[in-house]
């Protein structure tokens, strides 16, 4: 799928080596802005090292993230943050001795350039619209795990970020705390910021995302719109295995490679 | 004579090992810095000058009680009072044993008075490839040394060595395996002022002893676990030969007056350089 | 920064206070002077320590090489027939290089390893004062010009010097607490990994911290230095005072704006008494009183919030709260 206009956030030949196991391998990718992007795999594909690389956590091992045009695989952190790129993390990290406010607060300062008064108006905002303005004076460790998530959530959003990584977000919720999130979701990226949700959750991805990349051994497997990218055997085979992948294609009629 | 120099470094390094092992491991294993080390060192001293010149007793028979009184005390002193502390950062374990610190020196300043006594006796010379050694501090070195590869072989082959060894690794695995924490810490700490205690005793046949001699001894044990790696006793032998070594060869370049500061401006580029010491083992936070 | 009124009335006392403090210099006797000299200056030190110690957690123990190196620096150029204030403005220059050149490295470290780190560069200042006699004196020691004037006006002379700059610090200390520089070492504190994250250039902010601990450090060791117009290795990098400023923090609160004087104020009423009345037995009894900071307040008593005094009395207010939280999203 070609567009016309720029990619906000592009990928070339991105690759990390850990001593010797490619965790990421040769990943090209292209976000393009206000769009929300799946991106699923099973476990140790190499998803969340790609945020990891990207949100500059860990360093490229070779290749190019280009971001608005510019490069930024050798910047640190703190710098990618503050040029518009938030990610959540799976195991939420709040500073635990602050205030919910406090938290979200810190993501408005820094990343988001506001001073401390803005910030204050901002980060309540941000807790208006994630449904936890009525904990903001509760110091984060005290939070229960829906909310802490939902306070990841608030403070990547108070950075006011134009690509928002959001990693497993769901793990961990029931059913209509998922339902929520959804909603959550869809309601930011209709202010234009792009989103690349991972999920091992299909039904999250299905629901919001309307293009999907598929990762496996750390290379991109398939890429495409989400309803194709589900179907494909390939993707089927890299989640359950071939044996199942064969019995699927044996009952739907979609041909699958036969193992070596 | 450069080789005497590197001899008598030698030499002495054994020393410093015995000195810095109990440092070492309780570093390692409990991740507290015992500022109260110096003192233990200097009490172990002076209990063996009590027991020889007080009570008349033979040295043979002193020094094994004076360090079983310190591992009891060292024992105490953590299951009683730093247990409570252990898992807070390493500012309030820090200055809570140097508060202790400076209640035990003022103790044994008022105990033992602060004018410098020793057991130096003099068993003659020995002499080999054109270097003197006193035969006084070859059999210090060597009780020195014999004792801390005990220890060595005690923590690989026995049970609480082993115990002791897994809790340096993963404090929270031990503890799910049955491990004793609490009573593996005071045991550390323990063996810790025991081997501190008996470094004590060598030094008190080489060296005139005084209390303020617990900083000296703390800040070489401080170089060594910097040079040679946290909780490892391969680590402090091999710190403390280095550290032997390089104060011999200061001396001989520079004068005695910069042989202390030399190892301190090691430790701090060591520091700076391989945070995990020379020896390249993992270091701890 | 947000100025709310508790930080309106905060400033306000601070003012009133120091106000007093200088009106009181006129009154006062040598001897009451000389106390609030000393007092100033280690509310100074305190208020300088808990910049890094406090606000950002790095158990920095080199406060005295700060001391100490600013105590040369100015004592070195005040020999050299720089006159008294200039002399101190070049000793917070050498405070400020010299917390550059320890800080860049020792930064990168956490825990154990900088705190060792920083013990270090104690004991190697002082022996290095120890050792270049061309430069500091050696062993023996420094003379610096003392001051003119009679005693009871040099006294008051540097009661307020003093003064004037424990005020410097405590402004200092409120400013930090209120702007984005503090909310970031408060921060970086509690997570480092999580700071980067969200914008803060934690490197910066760390060398920040440290390079204004160590100008108002140095700036402290200058006035004492020409003070008593004499400076030796063991009294300018002494290893006890490099542990007693951090405790004195303790004592009074990490990581608030009044925490250091009160901590400073309460341990040198203690250390006063001590020293009245058991003068052989001070070191030890210091030692007892540390040991029993450290024990019982270790959050120090501006740490100690209503919250903790409510949770060791009982109803745990985190199991009510969370229950509240399930009924609440639940309906």
């Amino acid at each position: 799928m070609t567009r016309a206009t720029a990619p906000v956030l592009e990928l070339k030949s991105v690759s990390r080596l850990f001593e010797g196991i490619r965790a990421v391998d040769n990943v090209s990718l292209k976000l393009y802005a206000g769009e929300i992007v799946g991106l699923i795999g099973p476990n140790g594909a190499g998803k969340t090292t790609l945020v990891n690389l990207i949100s500059g956590f860990l360093s490229v091992s070779s290749g190019d993230v280009i971001f608005d045009g510019v490069s930024i695989t050798r910047k640190k952190p703190h710098s990618i943050a503050q040029s518009g790129i938030a990610r959540t993390f799976q195991i939420v990290q709040p500073f635990a001795r602050m205030t919910v406010l406090e938290n979200v607060m810190a993501g408005a300062i820094y990343a988001g350039h506001r001073r401390m008064v803005q910030a204050r108006d901002k980060a309540v905002e941000c807790l208006e619209f994630t449904k936890l303005a009525h904990l903001k004076d509760m110091p984060a460790s005290e939070l229960a795990l829906a909310n802490r998530k939902r306070l990841e959530l608030a403070k990547s959003l108070a950075m006011s970020p134009r690509v928002l990584m959001l990693d497993e977000v769901n793990a961990g919720l029931n059913s209509s705390e998922i339902d929520e999130a959804i909603q959550m979701i869809r309601s930011i990226a209709a202010t234009g910021i792009t989103i690349v949700v991972i999920e091992h959750l299909m039904r999250v991805v299905t629901a919001l995302a309307e293009r999907t990349v598929v990762m496996h051994h750390g290379a991109v497997a398939s890429e495409g719109p989400t309803d194709e990218v589900m179907k494909d055997p390939k993707v089927i085979e890299a989640y359950l295995g071939n044996k199942f992948a064969q019995r699927f294609a044996e009952t739907s009629g979609v041909p699958v490679a036969r193992p070596a | 004579m450069i080789s005497q120099y590197i001899v008598n470094g030698l030499l002495t390094g054994g020393l410093y090992a015995c000195l810095a092992v109990g440092f070492s491991l309780v570093w390692g294993v409990l991740n507290v810095v015992n500022m109260l080390h110096g003192s233990m060192v200097v009490l172990g001293a002076y209990f063996c000058l009590y027991g020889v010149q007080q009570l008349g007793l033979p040295l043979y028979a002193v020094a094994p009680v004076a360090c079983l009184i310190l591992f009891v005390f060292g024992y105490a002193i953590q299951r009683g009072l730093l247990n409570r502390v252990i898992t807070q950062p390493i500012l309030i374990t820090l200055t809570l044993t140097f508060g202790l610190d400076l209640i035990v020196n003022n103790l044994v300043i008022h105990v033992f008075s602060a004018t410098p006594q020793s057991l130096v006796t003099n068993f003659g010379t020995v002499e080999f490839a054109g270097v003197r050694v006193p035969v006084v501090r070859v059999s210090g070195m060597l009780v020195a040394v014999i004792l801390t590869l005990v220890l060595y072989w005690l923590l690989r082959h026995s049970k609480i060595g082993r115990a002791i060894i897994a809790v340096r690794m993963d404090r929270h695995a031990a503890a799910l395996m049955g491990i004793r924490i609490p009573h593996i810490y005071a045991l550390t700490f323990g063996i810790g002022a025991f081997m501190a205690g008996a470094a004590g005793c060598a030094m008190a046949l080489i060296y005139p002893v005084t209390p303020m001699m617990s900083g000296v001894f703390l800040g070489k044990a401080f170089v060594i676990c910097v040079l040679g790696g946290l909780g490892s006793v391969p680590g402090a032998i091999i710190g403390g030969l280095v550290l032997g070594v390089v104060e011999g060869l200061g001396t001989l370049t520079l004068g005695q007056q910069w042989a202390t500061s030399v190892g301190f401006i090691m430790m701090m580029a060591v520091i700076v350089l391989f945070p995990t010491g020379i020896m390249g083992k993992k270091g701890y936070e | 920064m947000i100025i709310d009124r508790a930080f309106v009335l905060k400033i306000a006392f601070g003012v009133l206070l120091f106000a007093c403090g200088a009106v009181l210099s006129a009154v006062l006797d040598n001897y009451y002077l000389q106390v609030g000299t000393t007092l100033a200056m280690l509310c100074s030190l305190c208020w300088a320590w808990n910049i890094v110690g406090g606000y950002m957690g790095y158990p920095a123990l080199c406060m005295i090489s700060f001391f100490g190196i600013g105590a040369y620096a100015g004592g070195i150029a005040q020999a050299a027939g720089l006159p008294e204030t200039f002399a101190w403005l070049v000793a917070a220059g050498v405070g400020l290089l010299f917390a550059l050149l320890l800080g860049v490295p020792l930064l990168r470290l956490k825990g154990h390893y900088f705190a060792v780190g920083t013990i270090a560069s104690v004991e190697v200042l002082r022996e290095v004062a120890n050792n270049w006699e061309q430069l500091t004196g050696g062993a023996i020691g420094l003379n610096l010009p003392i001051h003119a004037g009679s005693p009871d006006e040099v006294g008051r002379f540097f009661y307020l010097a003093m003064l004037g700059l424990a005020f410097l610090a405590f402004l200092i200390t409120a400013v930090v607490d209120r702007t984005k520089f503090g909310f970031g070492l408060r921060c970086i504190r509690q997570n480092e990994q999580a700071a980067s994250m969200v914008g803060i250039d934690v490197f910066k902010y760390k060398v920040g911290a440290f390079v204004l601990t160590g100008v108002l450090g140095a700036a402290t060791g200058a006035i004492y230095a020409s003070m008593v117009a004499f400076i030796e290795p063991k009294d300018a990098f002494n290893l006890i005072m490099t542990i007693e400023i951090p405790v004195m923090v303790m004592l009074g609160g990490m990581g608030t704006i009044f925490g250091p004087l009160i901590g400073g104020v309460s341990y040198v009423i203690l250390k006063e008494f001590v020293w009245a009345y058991f003068i052989n037995w001070h070191s030890g009894l210091l030692g007892l009183i540390v040991v029993t900071v450290i024990y019982f307040l270790p959050v120090g008593v501006l740490g100690l919030t209503w919250r903790d005094i409510f949770k060791k009395f009982g109803a745990s207010r985190s199991t009510t709260s969370v229950a509240s939280d399930i009924a609440r999203s639940a309906s």
